[in-house]
């Protein structure tokens, strides 16, 4: 059995570490790039959602390298995703790939389903060992996490650019190496030493933007055109909403448990969406109020084009930013690699937030006041032009 | 006489503005940008060295629209800023207590919303350019009209016909449809004028607070039939600013005296950029696995600019990193 799975951020490092840990080969697709688009984009239907077309193009090109086992979790809810490896496998087999596919659904009132899956995955391997080799993808994953959140405010403050970035490569290698537990908490100091390493400007004043949005386009560097590393060129300390080892930790520990616990999303977007959408919908317009109540100074909400969940968050986010006192930027974002477009965008952007931030707060306070007032009486006298 | 000077390299046209004294415009120039950056900035400066009067000197030169970074390199721009800074900052100089700022250029449109003078909120069109100029002009070129005959004729329409607004290339075959029925010129004229409007205020200005003063600037700006329209749906006044197509220049020069009386010196190169050989070379960058198109920019020998490089490797100097200066 050679197994492959598709990209997503780093996620390969870990799941890699699992499979192979587990006695398992494992064949990773290459990183995507414009091939893995264009095949994506030709195969896939044309107004599926950018993350099927990547993963089909992830796959096809796995497959040329020999993989023959596609690893792909399931979901359930009214997002699209959860009908993903259905549709995949049925475009690889109208390709001629006939590819073995296990989907790890989420577990819906019975484990069954999910411990065929994994069964099959790890062949005859005691549960010890798949404890143990779970435990040191874990520990990878959330290592990498954590330093993720350390390298978004130092590069925010890096004083030649780009060293941050080299540093963050290191980092991704040296967990990627490690062998064992003590060997990624060994990895993980290394890499906040090396953080600790970085020139900068310790005292710069720094923009704090929230990320938010679909978790693909949050989490994925290939498809965000490199947002947070664009952000952090202009001085932005970004905040992601999305962490995959907090997402492992509800989605596949707590909701399986029935401990799963929504209910400070719930009630921070009840205001505004008081209604499950689908995939991080909810999580979108929550986070969004809880970054303006925390006194960061913007959002900005990036999801594929044609997402569903987030076109709802989309439509509420105008004003959830009224109503919180917090710019909001969507970026939908679809095969197109022009990154003009984007930066001018993430530019003007930051550019307002600037102003804002060096207004004095009484100031904001009474254009937010007069925001209000001036909702709902739409026919202000005009001035009379030239 | 002190002047500052601001560019705005489009997509579609490249517009020049002289702002002198008082806040007079000197000179202004338009001219289509057809592909070739460098060439359009050359002619540009040429003309209007010829259109200023003896004795104007440039304090400060500043640089917008898509391809402002390739302008700020050749001119030696003292300030390099996003269309929607500049284009915020003409309008709130034009009429102080703008709220609300539709612009629609070549190829993109966008919504500005204004506080107190200040930017709070906008809005660009995305994957779309269907409520474009660029559409505009093709159609009227379809029907045989110049595009500035094409606006007069719609305000002399009185049953507009219904064109279908979403897309671009349906507009254009709901149209053609419509001509073969026999409508007038005039009714179609202004149903595409409709359509647009429609487009515009369901796409780049959904969700936004529309309040007066309204100002409507860029290219299309010039098309009565458009302002009209727009006046209809808004069931309020718009006002096309004098230099409406311009007004990106013209932010663009107005930021550049921001950021001269801040620096007290200006690293305007002078006219003479004119007639040097600007070389722009690409090669892919081996680096990593990112494999990067670099950019690169030289002229009398030497390098101006390297861009397009994701981790700095030769753009140590980023133009971003002026945003913040």
């Amino acid at each position: 059995m050679k197994i492959t799975f598709p990209h997503m951020g780093y996620l390969n490092i870990p799941l890699r570490s699992f499979f192979n840990n587990l006695g398992q080969e494992v064949i990773e697709p290459p990183a995507i790039n414009q091939h893995t688009i264009n095949l994506g984009t030709r195969y896939a239907p044309e107004f599926a959602c950018l993350p099927l077309k990547i993963n089909i193009g992830n796959f096809i090109q796995a497959a040329e390298l020999g993989a023959n086992t596609i690893v792909m979790a399931g979901g359930i809810g009214p997002c699209r995703f959860g009908y993903y490896a259905q549709v995949q496998r049925e475009i690889l087999a109208d390709l001629g790939i006939n590819m073995d596919m296990i989907v790890l659904e989420p577990p819906q009132g019975g484990w069954k389903l999910l411990l065929r899956g994994l069964r099959r995955l790890t062949g005859k391997v005691s549960l010890l060992a798949i404890f143990e080799a779970g435990a040191i993808a874990w520990a990878k994953l959330k290592a990498l996490d954590q330093l993720a959140q350390r390298v978004y405010s130092i590069r925010a403050q890096e004083i030649s650019r780009g060293s941050t970035n080299r540093i963050w490569k290191q980092i991704l290698t040296h967990i990627d190496g490690a062998n064992d537990l003590k060997a990624v908490q060994k990895a993980a100091d290394c890499g906040y030493a090396l953080l600790q390493g970085i020139k900068t400007q310790p005292h710069k004043e720094m923009l704090k933007v929230g990320l938010v949005g679909e978790i693909y386009t949050v989490l994925e560097p290939a498809v965000n055109l490199g947002l947070e590393e664009v952000l952090g060129s202009m001085g932005v300390e970004v905040v992601r909403s999305i962490y995959l080892s907090e997402w492992v930790i509800t989605n596949l520990v707590l909701h399986t448990f029935y401990l799963r616990d929504d209910r400070e999303h719930y009630q921070l977007a009840a205001p505004y969406l008081d209604h499950f959408v689908g995939g991080h919908g909810i999580e979108s317009i929550s986070n969004t109020v809880k970054y303006a109540r925390a006194g960061m100074d913007g959002v900005i909400h990036v999801a594929p084009l044609t997402c569903m969940p987030e076109i709802v968050a989309k439509t509420i986010l105008p004003g959830v930013s009224l109503g919180e006192n917090i710019p909001v930027l969507t970026l939908m974002l679809d095969e197109h690699s022009a990154e003009a477009g984007i930066l001018t965008r993430l530019e003007a952007f930051c550019e307002l937030l600037w102003q804002r931030k060096r207004m004095p707060k009484v100031r904001r306070q009474q254009n937010k006041t007069e925001m209000e007032l001036s909702r709902g009486k739409l026919s202000v006298a005009g001035i009379s032009g030239h | 006489m002190q002047a500052y000077l601001g560019i705005d390299l489009g997509s579609v046209s490249t517009n020049f503005l002289v702002l002198g004294p008082n806040s007079a415009v000197l000179a202004h120039h338009c001219l289509r940008t057809q592909g070739d950056p460098i060439t359009a900035i050359k002619a540009g400066l040429t003309q209007l060295k010829k259109q200023l009067a003896p004795g104007v000197i440039i304090c400060g030169a500043g640089s917008t629209g898509s391809g402002r970074h390739l302008a700020g390199v050749m001119i030696g721009a003292d300030t390099v800023k996003n269309e929607i800074t500049a284009h915020g900052i003409a309008a709130a100089h034009e009429i102080p207590a703008v709220q609300t700022v539709l612009e629609i250029g070549g190829q993109d449109s966008k919504i500005i919303i204004l506080r107190q003078g200040m930017v709070t909120d906008f809005a660009m069109n995305t994957v779309c350019a269907a409520g474009t100029g660029s559409f505009l002009d093709r159609q009227a070129e379809r029907l045989g009209l110049s595009i500035e005959h094409f606006g007069q004729l719609a305000l002399e329409s009185k049953n507009p016909v219904r064109i279908a607004g979403r897309c671009a290339v349906f507009a254009e075959s709901d149209m053609i449809h419509k001509q073969q029925l026999g409508h007038s010129m005039e009714d179609i004229s202004r149903g595409l004028c409709q359509a647009l409007v429609r487009n515009y205020l369901n796409n780049v200005a959904k969700g936004k607070e529309i309040l007066a003063p309204i100002l409507f600037q860029g290219g299309v700006a010039a098309n009565r039939g458009i302002k009209q329209a727009f006046e209809e749906a808004l069931e309020q006044e718009v006002i096309v600013p004098k230099h409406h197509a311009v007004m990106g220049a013209l932010g663009a020069a107005l930021l550049a005296k921001q950021t001269v009386s801040r620096k007290k010196k200006s690293s305007f190169r002078g006219f003479e950029v004119s007639h040097w050989n600007f070389k722009v070379r690409t090669k892919h960058c081996n680096g990593c696995s990112n494999t990067c198109e670099v950019v690169k920019i030289t002229a009398k020998g030497q390098i101006l600019a390297c861009w397009g490089d994701r981790c700095g490797r030769w753009s140590a100097d980023p133009l971003v990193n002026r945003l913040n200066a």
